[in-house]
């Protein structure tokens, strides 16, 4: 599992530097935090959201034909307000404007549309480009204003013209009010027509078309808020049975439903838990075994999780321990007295799969990320950092060094930047074509090609 | 120094030593056991040296409390007319779950309430 110093993590992938979006100033706005990362189906686009409730999507060109040594750049496609801050007065709740998750559906027509959420409200943008407009209108001059209408002596018919391209976003859905408390997962449904919102105590189900309802289908709030043990962490559709879906809790446990099975899905049909050392018990024990991320496979065999320590791949067929295990920053173990002061203890990393569920990816602290293959068992860490802007350049493998001597090029332990923390990464579907965000800024890597 | 070898220890002069050199040796082990098995054990220690509060209470519930309370500002009238009349251009309050309760300041009043304009600042990440 270890992987040594600079072996190349899958296949020899080779990562280059690519491009980095932001802004460069350590000074960071808080608005300015990217919460959420994410490729469309294609992986043609890719969208940010931010804690100021904002969405950039980017796009990547066409390929040149003459430049066969990269693949096209991705440029910014289309900008937008999607939340506002607001004050639920009743309750005394602030309502954080942060995109918590997007989720991109698969295109059915030449719009792009994706679903967004903030803590309590789900919103479904329609993402269109115009780039014919109409001209020669009878009664109206061209910039609008009506002409006088006796001045009108003979009739034509507008025709089309070209213009320049205009990608317009616009609400098409709005999905409020149906969770108490806040919303950590959104999942379109293979059916293509539902899709399900995750908040720490409930799921529900809901129709694309449809925003004045919601079924709910898990709820694990207990009669007694005093007897509250675990919270819903994430939750997600399996990628191709469309009544199997698995949500994981701050207790370390993956439960998978069927909604077959009943409409309230209390009862799981599976539930994934990797019997504990009780002798290794500690008071971190639960805090770090809480699952922050969970993600199924493109084959919709396998899911992965992430908690604090560690990536875990479980197949779907075992349910009482994980096929394969992968640390990813073991070395903090010893420092959880100082996370938990810190509350570092508390970030809520996610994982990614590649493609063809060969590598598998996830952040951790000082801007580093890390991969691990599957096959090879290689695994490799790299940083996402300004130093290293030539495109085409190889990025150099990083080693933190537990303890003991640090050896030259090492980084020891105490000297890891916990603020610069990577929760959100996101791969390709279908190229090796990663995007990392750091705090407030966004890189592209893409592998070598020769 | 004299050249003749020392003279060979008694069985019980051996035996003190040895069981000197043994109990030393156990000492050493039972350090070493605890620092390689349990890092998290010895973490625990140093939270618990420095909080001895802590996790008297059930622990979870605590923890999953105060998350499903983030955001939560209570409504005080006087501390709500207070502010207004202020009339200080207060910043949004910030996200993060404060360790202690929050109120007077940081409820908004009419002026920067949080139905404000959409933000007119693009992000940086399209500039």
């Amino acid at each position: 599992m270890a992987g040594r110093a600079g072996a190349g993590g899958g296949n020899d992938i080779q990562w280059c530097f690519s491009q980095v979006k932001g802004a460069v100033d350590d000074d960071v706005a808080e608005a300015d935090i990217i919460s959420t990362v994410e490729f469309n189906h294609s992986g043609e686009l890719l969208a940010t959201g931010d804690k100021g409730g904002r969405v950039v999507i980017f796009q990547q060109e066409q390929e040149n034909k003459t430049q066969s040594h990269s693949r096209g750049e991705y440029n910014v496609y289309s900008t937008f307000q999607s939340h506002e801050p607001e004050f639920d007065y009743l309750k005394s709740l602030e309502i954080e404007e942060k995109i918590n998750k997007i989720r991109w559906l698969p295109q059915k027509n030449a719009a792009q549309f994706l679903l967004s959420t903030n803590d309590k409200t789900i919103k479904l943008w329609k993402i269109s480009e115009r780039d014919k407009r109409p001209e020669g209108y009878n009664l109206k001059e061209e910039d609008g204003r009506y002409r006088d209408p006796t001045t009108v002596t003979t009739l034509r018919v507008p025709v089309f013209r070209p213009m320049d391209l205009m990608v317009e976003a616009s609400p098409r859905r709005i999905f409020a009010n149906a969770h108490t408390y806040h919303i950590n997962s959104i999942s379109i449904n293979s059916d293509y027509e539902t899709y399900l919102s995750a908040d720490d105590l409930r799921i529900n189900l809901w129709h694309l078309e449809i925003t004045d309802r919601s079924f709910n289908i898990v709820d694990i709030k207990p009669a007694n808020m005093e007897e509250l043990t675990e919270v819903i962490t994430a939750a997600e559709f399996h990628p191709n049975s469309c009544n199997t879906f698995v949500y994981s809790s701050s207790k370390g446990t993956i439960r998978l439903c069927d909604m077959r099975a009943s409409a309230l899905c209390d009862r799981h049909s599976k539930l994934f838990e990797e019997p504990e050392d009780p002798s290794n018990r500690s008071f971190f024990s639960e805090i770090i075994s809480s699952i922050s991320d969970v993600k199924f496979s493109h084959s919709g065999r396998y899911m992965m999780t992430r908690d604090y320590l560690s990536v875990k791949i479980w197949d779907l067929n075992m349910e009482n321990r994980p096929v394969e295990t992968y640390q990813v920053h073991e070395y903090l173990r010893s420092k959880l007295c100082s996370l938990y002061e810190n509350d570092c203890i508390f970030d809520k990393f996610e994982c990614c799969w590649n493609g063809s569920d060969s590598i598998v990816m996830t952040g951790s602290y000082n801007n580093f990320f890390r991969m691990f293959d599957r096959n090879t068992k290689r695994d490799i860490t790299l940083e996402a950092s300004r130093e290293n802007n030539k495109p085409r350049t190889v990025l150099k493998p990083r080693k933190v060094c537990a303890s003991g001597k640090r050896k030259k090029d090492e980084i020891s332990v105490d000297s890891l930047d916990f603020n610069k923390k990577i929760l959100h990464t996101a791969w390709h579907p279908k190229e090796n074509i990663i995007a990392v965000a750091t705090t407030n800024n966004l890189y592209i890597f893409q592998d070598k090609m020769n | 120094m004299s050249a003749e070898s020392p003279e060979p220890a008694s069985a019980e002069e051996q035996k003190v030593v040895y069981s000197v050199i043994f109990n030393l040796l156990l000492i050493v082990f039972q350090e070493m056991e605890d620092k390689v098995i349990s890092p998290e054990k010895a973490e625990e220690a140093k939270l618990k040296a420095r909080y001895p509060h802590l996790g008297q209470k059930p622990g979870g519930s605590d923890f999953l409390r105060k998350r499903l309370q983030k955001g939560q500002k209570y409504f005080d009238s006087g501390d709500y007319n207070m502010a207004k009349a202020k009339m200080k251009n207060k910043q949004l309050p910030t996200a993060a779950p404060d360790k202690t309760e929050v109120t007077g300041d940081h409820i908004p009043t009419p002026q920067d309430l949080p139905q404000r304009k959409p933000s007119l600042v693009a992000s940086k990440l399209a500039g």
